[in-house]
């Protein structure tokens, strides 16, 4: 992964608006982002916001400090990639008409740790979970069955636990 | 105590202590104004939505606490934006109150209704719409913490009608929690600090640049205290001016595109710049990479996030101004540290003496900048100048000495035409013993004309001074210099008599064609009991000089147009 890649997480409170309020602030002050998503915390409330990004230090650090003026932004730091755990769900739906490409498609799968999820005469619908790499990779060696297709998540992240906790 | 959710929110308003609310009543907030009848709270009917946001500005601005601004749904809610835009641009404190259609309208594109908190958002500090009458005491509270707290800013609140309609039980309590807010104490941090110590300690050319934020915290005797313990001459930016009395040994005025040029190049020869609750706007600054190129920068502002956003500094302090800078005084105290004499004063002195000349006037016909100095030795120093945007503006900024904080009251960052008259309003309300003058240009004051009838109605005496130039002069002067002289459109023709136009209003209308005319009616309009509208026509060739071109430096400054 380029050192220009970036993980954003912030928590945020759960009410309307909040969603808009944050890509509002991203497309007035000229921030491109790659992913963005939201869901549920532990705590009743409280979403996690989860964007990434490509960019240097200075425009990262500038989004961050504007979206922590939010007063619905809780809290928000960047999470390195280095010293985090994220993923990214992909689904997939591969042409297979040819029972021979079929039997390949499936070995892929298995491969890169994939699901068959659906099925049908002519076609694979394939679930893959992971770092956003390993799903490109993925997404490269299967685009040559032909990709009917596609629907990603963008990324969820949580930083690891230190060891030293 | 259970009322009506209208009585609510004028309870509520009445807790926060607002004394008057400019605005205008509509179908989504009859509720509203049918509880404001019975209260004691002053309201000020204006005659346009975008007046009733500025004068809460001018308010805000004059008397350092937030102003309260009202509309109706839709089009009363979207003629706010401007007024809420430049109060965002230039973090002034207006409440805004929307009506809006009943709940379960919303969204059904239901007769003047318009997703007014989607409209502001980018343009507020927040802007939130109540679902529910019990929200109401909790969200006027928050709205006014937001707006007056840390780097302040408008706040938007749309109440839907049947919201102001239900009953609620009001209770009260100052202390509320907003989870993702935190009220900044403002103190500067240690380490922040003794880093800036040594570099004002081992500076040989200190210079402070002062913003709207030294303003805003009320710093200006703490600003003036450290500068002369430093000795540093101060600039300041558009906003900053009032910062330091203007007639201040150590205060060279204003910096940037108009700026003085004894002020640009102290910038450019200082090498420690200590700049305070400022943004480094683009008007400001002009080109970045020249900008400040021989000076380490301290920057002190209370948003964190406006630290490095435009100029790289050295060290960042995050705090209030005032604190920040009675930290840096009583330190510099404690370790016996002030300068008595040195080189870089005597240099500043002989920049100014060395550019005096240069504004001096020439030629003939009435001269904007010597109306500007008649103005200023006419006039008590406690009087309040608004402006409108342009050459105005400009000529004002360049030429009127400023002597108080809060006195000088202008559209900087939005740089929204039509501000003067309004914003005059607001602060005559905000200030009633003190003359207010709105210093204005024929194309500014016809975007908010309208608001005389606000000003002759509710007896307001504020003076109006029209530099007419019949043209939209700031414009037509950068097509005199950048466009070879091609006047587009620029041209506003037919005027209007605005002698006859005062008059039809109701106020004093006044002609005047020569300097001695001017300082009689300016004389006499200080004792005015209803508003003065002051015409002097002067040349659209007269131009607002110096002035660095857009993207330049310094460097390349026009001084004869």
């Amino acid at each position: 992964m380029v050192n220009d890649f970036h993980i954003i997480s912030a928590l945020v409170e759960d009410k309307p608006g909040v969603l808009f309020r944050v890509t509002s602030l991203i497309r007035r002050r000229n921030f491109n982002i790659n992913t963005i998503t939201v869901g549920a915390t532990e705590k009743e409330g409280i979403s996690r916001i989860t964007l990434t990004m490509r960019g240097d230090e200075k425009t990262v650090e500038q989004l961050i400090k504007q979206l922590s003026k939010i007063p619905d932004v809780i809290k928000i730091s960047e999470v390195k990639p280095e010293e985090s755990v994220y993923r990214e769900l992909a689904i997939i739906r591969v042409s297979a008409e040819d029972p021979l490409k079929r039997s390949d498609i499936i070995n892929y799968v298995n491969v890169f740790r994939g699901r068959i999820v659906d099925v049908s005469k002519d076609s694979l619908t394939i679930e893959i979970i992971g770092r956003p790499t390993k799903i490109n990779a993925f997404i490269e060696i299967i685009k040559g069955f032909g990709i009917i297709e596609m629907a990603r998540t963008g990324i969820v992240a949580l930083p690891r636990k230190l060891k030293t906790e | 105590m259970r009322i009506l959710g209208a009585k609510a929110i004028v309870e509520a308003l009445k807790r926060e202590k607002v004394e008057v609310i400019f605005g205008i009543p509509g179908g989504a907030t009859i509720p509203f104004y049918d509880a404001l009848y019975d209260s004691d709270i002053r309201h000020i009917l204006a005659r346009h939505e975008q007046c009733a946001a500025h004068m809460a500005d001018g308010y805000a601005r004059v008397k350092g606490v937030p102003g309260v601004c009202t509309a109706t749904s839709g089009p009363g809610a979207t003629n706010l934006v401007t007024g809420i835009a430049t109060a965002y641009m230039d973090s002034s404190p207006v409440i805004a109150i929307t009506g809006q259609v009943p709940r379960s309208m919303i969204g059904k594109d239901a007769f003047q209704e318009a997703d007014i908190v989607g409209i502001v958002t980018p343009i507020t500090k927040y802007a939130f719409q109540i679902t529910s009458a019990s929200q109401i005491p909790d969200a006027i509270r928050t709205a006014f913490i937001i707006a007056n707290t840390n780097r302040k800013g408008p706040v938007l609140i749309d109440i839907p009608k049947d919201v102001q309609l239900e009953e609620v039980d009001f209770d009260y309590s100052e202390r509320i929690i907003i989870k993702g807010y935190v009220v900044r104490s403002g103190e500067p941090h240690p380490y922040s600090i003794k880093r800036a110590l040594g570099l004002i300690m081992n500076a040989e050319r200190p210079l402070i640049i002062a913003g709207g934020g030294v303003i805003a915290s009320n710093a200006s005797e703490e600003l003036i205290k450290f500068s002369e313990l430093i000795l540093a001459p101060v600039v300041t930016t558009l906003m900053g001016k009032g910062a330091i009395p203007e007639n201040h040994p150590l205060c060279l005025g204003m910096i940037g595109m108009h700026g003085r040029v004894e002020a640009n190049k102290a910038v450019e020869e200082a090498d420690v710049i200590i700049a305070i609750g400022t943004r480094f706007g683009d008007r400001t600054t002009g080109k970045l990479e020249e900008f400040a190129k021989n000076a380490r920068i301290i920057h002190i502002d209370i948003d964190p996030a406006e630290i490095g956003k435009n100029v790289k500094v050295d060290v960042p302090i995050v705090a209030d101004a005032k604190k920040a800078l009675s930290v840096l005084y009583s330190k510099l105290i404690e370790v016996g540290y002030s300068k008595k004499e040195s080189e870089w004063i005597k240099r500043v002195n002989y920049l100014k003496e060395y550019y005096a000349p240069n504004y001096e006037e020439k030629g003939e016909g009435l001269k904007p900048s010597k109306l500007m100095k008649i103005l200023r030795n006419i006039i008590p120093g406690k009087s309040i100048i608004t402006t409108g945007v342009g050459q105005n503006q400009m000529w004002a900024a360049l030429h009127f000495k400023v002597l108080e904080p809060r006195t000088f009251i202008t559209s900087g960052g939005l740089g929204a035409m039509g501000f003067g008259l309004p914003a005059a309003i607001g602060a005559k309300v905000a200030a009633p013993d003190r003359p207010v003058f709105d210093i204005d240009g024929d194309g500014s004051f016809l975007m908010t004309e309208q608001d005389l009838a606000t000003a002759v109605s509710e007896a307001i005496p504020i003076t109006v001074i029209i530099l007419r130039n019949k043209a939209l002069g700031m414009v037509r002067q950068w097509q005199c210099l950048f466009c070879n002289k091609r006047y587009a459109y620029t041209d506003l023709g037919n005027t209007p008599d605005f002698v006859k136009l005062a008059e039809a209003y109701g106020a004093e209308g006044i002609r005047v064609e020569s300097y001695e005319e001017f300082e009689t009616v300016i004389r006499r309009s200080l004792n005015a009991e209803m508003p003065v509208v002051i015409d002097i026509p002067i040349s659209p060739d007269e131009k607002v000089l110096p002035m660095i071109p857009p993207g330049g430096s310094y460097k390349e400054v026009i001084w004869y147009g």
